[in-house]
């Protein structure tokens, strides 16, 4: 968790590879990533899951080829093997009435929901969300806290959350971690994160406008004296 | 000194966008072989541009076998219409012309799609399925491109024989007979018609090369995509008229 | 769905495949050109004037081959040139004569045969001996003047 511009989607894309860091190493299973060869690389990200803000499905296939794109391209199961899996998967986030609409014909919810499930298709070891409820009415928050409870439950899967939705994401984590400026500063389980943490986190956690995190950007000019300075 | 330095900024990017522009060039082409895409691509590539191309072809006849005439008629020599059109067509117009509209009309929508799969995260998404957007995306693009272009441009020139068939023997009362037998005496299949075709493929694959480097290497943002769309067709139209120059001294020397 | 794009694309590579026909066959002179089609007889001219490879070579008007290299014989000083004949056209005789015309005042050069009345044919590799050469312009005004000038 986080305020915006900490550097939470700058972890997830460390963790997958995308972006090298400039100094130490992060290691995913056991393998230090940015040392692999692109083939290991994509090899490694099929045992994770990304769940994007936007769903970034492609918008020139519907939903059952989006959802069975990785099944496709990843396995040599056949049509029939891939249109079970598919449909399970829709099944489980509530769109097998939706195969074949195309993702503009998606609310953001629902495409959201299409890519949970494509993201879940390849059965990964590791699944992140990236802001997963920025811009969701109560109803589709609803409804991803509780698919993202259940998959993360239910499945033998670790669950990574970004999110700076703290009543949503705090019902539902293990465990939190408190960003700031680049930094960890807070950690814990729920109860400690909300009870016992430090100002910064009741700042964040409660929504309050001044704190630690000041309510002015750095202005060295006060207001009044660039008025009278005309 | 300023400038200077920003000049030599200027500079360094120039070159190190070239450099991407031939990594680039070197993941699609060792991205392996998916031909699965290819025929959709060629559909949106090749075949939503035949009205722009038939049509643009058809007037192009018709003005050279309009402006032709004029000139050729105080010469005498009108009879020799057909081979004017059917030389400039092969030679020159057909290949230049297709490739230019070839660019503002599938070069930006390849260039846009891209771009726009870059900033909606869908590139992203790829690469962390374990797909390889280079095979997936940019390959059949890139096939579909080469292969759509010498296409277009030989019925760009078909039509445009046609619609100067049509401006000479049709309106302007040109003996059916003396048109084709003076083309096809002075048209040369090796020479003209082949050449015209190795410029068609050697422009296919700048353009498309182009239009997907410049999609790909995109500012994520609305005016990143709308300022690589616009580079698509400006570099795309200055590449094929410089490399035109070049081809053409090179082959009919 | 993927039935409209093959569909479509079928025929865009049809109407390229139609077009590239109609540009070999029509618009250009497209022939599969393999040594068994023609044979090749030498003549030798002392002036070609503007002739030039690929140059119809015609006997009553219609093309019976066309004019393959064109050189320079080094000990006669003449040119020597090929000429590709038709293999339909076999029995040509061998006293047939060469001259090398213009296509109307400005026009392309030409070859026309005038046959002779031998009984023996040209054979591959063989002579045509009988040849006139081409007409250039300034020789004949120069001529002219010079006819003009004794005159007075």
């Amino acid at each position: 968790m986080g305020p915006s511009g900490v550097g939470k989607t700058t972890i997830l894309k460390l963790i997958t590879g995308q972006e090298k860091p400039a100094s130490g190493e992060i290691r995913v299973f056991g393998e230090n990533i940015q040392k692999l060869n692109r083939n290991k690389l994509y090899h490694l990200r099929r045992r994770i899951g990304v769940l994007f803000q936007s769903g970034a499905l492609l918008t020139d296939l519907n939903v059952f080829d989006n959802v069975a794109l990785p099944l496709r391209h990843n396995t040599k199961l056949n049509e029939r093997a891939v249109r079970d899996l598919v449909e399970m998967k829709l099944e489980a986030v509530g769109l097998l009435g939706a195969t074949s609409l195309y993702p503009r014909e998606l609310s953001g919810g629902m495409a959201r929901r299409v890519s949970l499930a494509r993201t879940l298709i390849l059965d990964p070891e590791l699944i992140m969300y990236d802001e997963p409820f920025v811009g969701q009415d109560p109803i589709t928050m609803a409804v991803l806290v509780k698919l993202m409870d259940t998959v993360s439950k239910s499945l033998p899967i670790t669950s990574i959350a970004i999110s700076h939705d703290v009543e949503e994401i705090l019902s539902i984590a293990d465990y939190g971690y408190l960003l700031s400026q680049g930094k960890a500063v807070d950690s814990g389980t729920p109860e400690k994160l909300t009870q016992q943490g430090s100002e910064y986190a009741k700042q964040f956690l409660k929504g309050i406008e001044d704190g630690p995190v000041p309510f002015h950007f750095p202005n060295e000019t006060p207001l009044k004296q660039r008025l009278l300075s005309g | 000194m300023a400038r200077l330095s920003k000049l030599g900024s200027n500079v360094i990017s120039l070159f190190s966008s070239l450099g991407r522009a031939q990594v680039f060039l070197w993941h699609i082409w060792s991205a392996g072989i998916s031909f699965s895409g290819v025929v959709k691509q060629i559909y949106f590539v090749g075949v939503l541009s035949l009205p722009i191309i038939l049509v643009s072809g058809f007037f192009v006849g018709m003005v050279l076998g309009l402006q032709g005439y004029y000139t050729l008629v105080d010469f005498g020599a009108a009879d020799s219409l057909g081979v004017l059109v059917a030389l400039t067509l092969t030679r020159e117009l057909g290949p230049v012309v297709g490739a230019i509209l070839f660019a503002g009309r599938s070069g930006s929508a390849l260039t846009t799609e891209v771009g726009l799969m870059k900033a909606t995260e869908q590139l992203a998404a790829l690469e962390l399925m374990g797909i390889d957007p280079m095979r997936f995306v940019m390959r059949p693009r890139f096939i579909a491109g080469i292969i759509s272009l010498p296409f277009l441009v030989m019925m760009f020139v078909a039509v445009g024989v046609l619609g100067a068939w049509f401006v000479s023997v049709g309106l302007l009362g040109i003996d059916d007979g003396a048109f084709w037998s003076q083309m096809q005496a002075k048209v040369s299949w090796s020479n003209d018609v082949l050449n015209g075709l190795v410029k068609a493929l050697i422009f296919s694959v700048v353009v498309t090369w182009l239009a997907l480097f410049l999609g790909n290497d995109a500012i994520p943002t609305a005016e990143g995509v709308s300022g690589a769309t616009t580079a698509t067709v400006v570099y795309s139209s200055l590449w094929v008229l410089g490399l035109d120059f070049i081809l053409t001294a090179m082959m009919f020397d | 769905m993927s039935n409209k794009f093959e569909w479509w694309v079928g025929l865009f590579t049809a109407l390229a495949i139609a077009s590239i026909l109609f540009i070999s066959l029509r618009v250009s002179n497209f022939q599969v050109s393999s040594g068994g089609d023609q044979y090749k007889v030498y003549a030798y001219f002392d002036e070609i004037g503007g002739l030039k490879p690929r140059a119809p070579i015609t006997m009553a008007g219609v093309v019976v081959g066309r004019v393959g290299e064109i050189s320079l014989d080094v000990e006669s000083f003449q040119a020597k040139v090929v000429f590709n004949m038709n293999s339909k056209y076999k029995k040509i005789p061998d006293d047939t004569s060469a001259s090398i015309l213009t296509a109307g005042i400005l026009g392309e050069k030409y070859i026309g045969l005038t046959p002779g009345g031998a009984e023996e044919f040209l054979e591959n590799e063989g002579i045509v001996s009988q040849t006139q050469s081409a007409i250039v312009l300034e020789n004949l005004i120069s001529k002219f003047l010079l006819n003009s000038d004794e005159e007075k």
